[in-house]
């Protein structure tokens, strides 16, 4: 017999009668929670008071065998729906065909972690979940063995069926009363990779059946009895708050039930909590509450709201100049600095310095932002699409002077995240609105409220110097002028940092009242741009190869002396190693250019080749081969989707985005006048996985920076033009290609 | 508010809107038939394509009258239990990553191979161009409606 075995029923391991269909008893095991080691003394519990919402973080097992599977963190596509349950399933050794995922709902308690965001899904979980599945395996088996009165370790189990010495046989549901009454072992013993059965297979996405026929699965999908419309209007520009508005002709308008104001909630949250203020406008916003979307989007166009400017109307131009004079000037906090890069420059024989420069950037995600609040004095119930649910519970639960027990929040699927359902303003938004016209509320953002309202990716500048001495880098010297937000810690730690003696990383913003965030992999989506056609263009002065250059500096790279280092050299070398050859890098004819990128950023290496050919006297990007080391893989089929989606949105963005500014206003606000990639302008992307041990790394981010670098060094072999703005489509001039190319 | 006699999904249904509603929110919010999407409103990005006698159309920028007595297919009416060939298709190559704007590209995909079942690459680039991925999930979009006419063949 174990001993970790009890018969009283603990906290840890509940048990409760089900009425599911499979019948029978179910349990719940507090297995995330159960990971954390805890001290508390063991009340007897109350089987009949326990309901759902009582158990945590899970596997339910049912007699009859069925498993089901709660993924904790919000799914946004980042495919973590599918892949953190394999992990659980894998630990577990049940067949995953036989497994049912559902969505968690936001319990602080008993989960960590539930954010969609940085690329950290997968990471984070990584222990916890496979220790979840193991602990339940564990208690299955031991469980089985008391009944046969043998020792655990003389069975095995294979798809949810415990097998003994004997050949005797009984299965997980057989079992899984006992089970739930023994102690949850501290510690367990995890299999090895060579023994996986379901991670590194291909598994589709546990929602396929239900994207592909339709059915409910998005916030703006999500209804309930009695639910009302909100649609907002909101400031027309930044800096725009308002005075007064005539609703008359709105509220005579077919379906609208309400015109209401909005606005005092929030300031008081802002008062409180000043580090949402660069998320959400503070301004009055005026509320119409219809029957329907359509009904509610209509009476919106009908009200005549008066405003007045109380901060500045910004615009592109200025925020040009502003960067660039920041750039030019001495306000700077410096981020890292080694050596000393001024004495470095000094004794350099050349120098090389250049300056990069990038727009606002809109998320666009295809499902507008979107939110269902119900307030009542019970309980505040939220819905929705939310990157990050515990954030907003807290700042809903703040605002509106609630407990956080009494805050119900359920994620839905989301239609895109990249950062922008971070912020949940939107999820504030209706909470204010329900609570002012006490009804369940769903507020919709038309596709222009999305654009013109952001959380947008502000613009950078950078400028890149590096100093040459004898025929080696010497000194480096980068620095960021960015509206609003500088760069986060970590990356003055990425390359190439501790590859050159002298170096120093600089940054200074500028206070926009802009709103601005993160935006898929945020700063690295252009830094890796800049500093990546920064050093093919070094390359090119030195003449030197480019490949060599890079392998170089990375060869002094000794991580083991300087713990802030955030990348692994020789993982990096790999990855360069292997995109140099499967890219047939230096060997293609002479109508394809390549360009070639390495880069690290959310734990993951990847080096990126982009194959450019000219078509019509154009240069059209027809290929990009992607190497990605992200450690084991979950899921082979997901991943890939991640890093070719990752690697277009890249190619996209470089080329095509742009969102620019005039008086406080967007200058597009729909997909008529904002170029995002379409299925024409997609290269083929080929993507190779590095087959290693290491634990795993995200995936959601770090294909999409190089892929800009990619395609900008390749252009520039293609067209003789280096670029130093994005989008590349801004200077048509130097997307073409000279004479005698088109020739010859 | 006047009256409409739509055909949906071979189903006669009458509804009760104001003339300027699109086609789109009556689906959406009278039907209740969410799988058609709201992606822009204006006819951009394909996110809310459903057929109308066969031909893809956006159901974003359809009015009532020009749908009246002619026959409506949406995500949900495109087969009875998911096995359309396209859908098989964007299930065995994985195709979605966020999902939200498939539908779309189902209903787009589904009534040009109706009209083309043996198309080159390039016209399926083309067909699909004007479908918004901002997932950026074109490889298998195109993938999939290769496949798809194969197994229509």
């Amino acid at each position: 017999m174990s001993s970790n075995k009890t018969n009283a029923l603990s906290r840890r391991a509940f048990l409760r009668n089900s009425s599911l269909a499979g019948g029978g008893m179910i349990i719940g095991f507090n297995l995330l929670n159960s990971c954390k080691p805890k001290v508390v003394a063991e009340p007897t519990i109350d089987l009949a008071s326990l309901d759902y919402n009582d158990f945590n973080a899970f596997i339910k097992i049912a007699e009859n065998g069925a498993v089901t599977i709660f993924s904790p963190n919000p799914e946004i596509g980042q495919g973590v729906k599918t892949s953190m349950p394999m992990i659980i399933a894998e630990e577990l050794d049940v067949a995953w065909k036989d497994v049912y995922v559902e969505q968690g709902i936001l319990d602080t308690e008993n989960y960590t972690r539930q954010v969609a965001g940085g690329s950290q899904s997968i990471r984070h979980g990584w222990d916890a979940l496979r220790e979840t599945g193991a602990k339940a395996k564990h208690m299955l088996v031991s469980a089985a063995a008391a009944r046969w009165g043998v020792d655990p370790s003389e069975c095995s189990v294979s798809e949810g069926v415990i097998t003994n010495a004997a050949g005797e046989t009984l299965g997980y549901g057989d079992v899984v009363n006992e089970a739930a009454l023994l102690e949850v072992p501290e510690k367990v013993e995890l299999k090895k990779p060579r023994d996986y059965k379901i991670m590194g297979k291909n598994a589709g996405n546990v929602d396929i059946d239900k994207i592909t026929t339709g059915k409910p699965l998005f916030g703006l999908d999500y209804k309930t009895d009695g639910m009302v419309y909100a649609a907002v209007v909101r400031p027309p520009s930044f800096g725009h708050k308002l005075v007064s508005f005539d609703d008359s002709e709105a509220r005579n308008m077919p379906g609208v039930i309400d015109v209401v104001t909005i606005g005092e909630k929030v300031r008081s949250l802002l008062a409180e909590d000043p580090s949402f203020s660069s998320k959400i406008s503070s301004s009055d916003k005026v509320v119409v509450i219809a029957k329907t979307t359509w009904q509610a989007f209509k009476a919106k166009d009908a009200i005549k709201a008066t405003w007045e400017e109380e901060t500045p109307m910004e615009s592109t131009e200025q925020h040009n100049k502003i960067l660039t004079d920041l750039l030019d000037g001495s306000k700077f906090n410096t981020m890292r600095s080694d050596g000393n890069i001024k004495k470095a420059f000094a004794e350099a024989d050349q120098v090389l310095e250049r300056t990069y420069e990038s727009p606002f950037l809109p998320h666009n995600c295809m499902e507008p932002m979107n939110f269902y609040a119900n307030v009542t004095s019970e309980k505040v119930h939220l819905v929705g699409p939310i990157q990050t649910p515990a954030w907003k519970a807290g700042l809903v639960a703040k605002m509106l002077g609630r407990e956080e027990k009494d805050i119900l929040l359920e994620m839905t699927r989301m239609g895109g995240g990249f950062g922008r359902r971070l912020y949940g303003d939107f999820v504030i938004e209706a909470a204010e609105i329900s609570q002012t016209i006490n009804k369940p509320v769903k507020v919709v953002y038309t596709r222009e409220d999305d654009m013109e309202d952001g959380i947008y990716r502000m613009a950078i500048k950078y400028r890149i110097k590096a100093g040459i001495k004898d025929g080696k880098v010497t000194a480096y010297h980068l620095k960021e002028a960015a509206v609003n937000d500088n760069m986060y810690g970590l990356i003055p730690n990425f390359f190439p940092a501790g590859a050159i003696e002298n170096y120093q990383v600089d940054v200074a913003s500028y206070k926009s009242n802009i709103t601005t965030g993160a935006w898929r992999a945020p700063y690295t989506n252009f830094l890796a741009f800049a500093e990546q056609s920064f050093f093919d263009e070094l390359a090119e002065m030195m003449e030197v190869d480019k490949i060599q250059l890079r392998l170089d500096l990375l060869d002094k790279v000794k991580p083991e002396d300087d713990e802030r280092i955030q990348y692994s050299p020789d993982r990096m070398k790999e990855v360069i190693k292997m995109a140099v050859e499967k890219s047939g890098w230096g060997t293609k004819p002479s109508n394809v250019y390549q360009g070639f990128v390495n880069y690290y950023c959310h734990n993951t290496h990847v080096a990126e080749v982009a194959d450019v050919e000219i078509e019509n006297g154009s240069p059209v990007v027809k290929k990009i081969t992607c190497v990605v080391d992200c450690g084991i893989v979950v899921n082979p089929l997901g991943a890939m989707n991640q890093i070719e989606g990752g690697v277009i949105d890249g190619v996209g963005h470089s080329m095509f985005g742009e969102l620019a500014f005039e008086d406080g206003k967007p200058t597009a606000n729909n997909f008529d006048r904002y170029r995002l990639i379409r299925m024409k302008e997609a290269p083929v992307v080929e993507t190779y996985l590095m087959e290693n041990e290491y634990s795993p790394t995200g995936l959601g981010e770090p294909t999409l920076p190089p892929a800009g670098g990619a395609v900008a060094n390749a252009l520039k072999a293609a067209t003789g033009n280096r670029l130093y703005v994005q989008p590349f489509t801004k200077t048509p001039e130097l997307l073409k290609v000279p004479e005698k190319e088109i020739i010859g | 508010m006047p009256t409409y006699q739509l055909k949906v999904n071979g189903t006669s249904k009458t509804v009760d809107v104001s003339e300027d509603t699109p086609v789109l929110w009556v689906l959406r919010d009278h039907m209740e038939l969410v799988g058609t999407k709201y992606g822009c409103g204006i006819g951009q990005c394909g996110a809310c394509t459903i057929h109308v006698d066969g031909t893809a159309m956006r159901s974003c920028s359809l009015t009532l009258s020009q749908v009246e007595g002619k026959s409506i297919t949406t995500i949900e009416g495109l087969s009875e239990d998911g096995s359309h060939p396209v859908q098989e298709a964007w299930k065995e190559v994985d195709v979605p990553q966020c999902g939200y704007c498939q539908a779309g590209q189902i209903m787009t995909a589904s009534a040009f191979l109706e009209s083309n079942p043996n198309p080159t690459e390039d016209e399926v680039k083309n067909a699909m161009h004007g479908n918004i991925c901002r997932c950026a999930s074109y490889t298998r979009i195109k993938t999939a409606v290769m496949k798809a006419a194969e197994n229509m063949e």
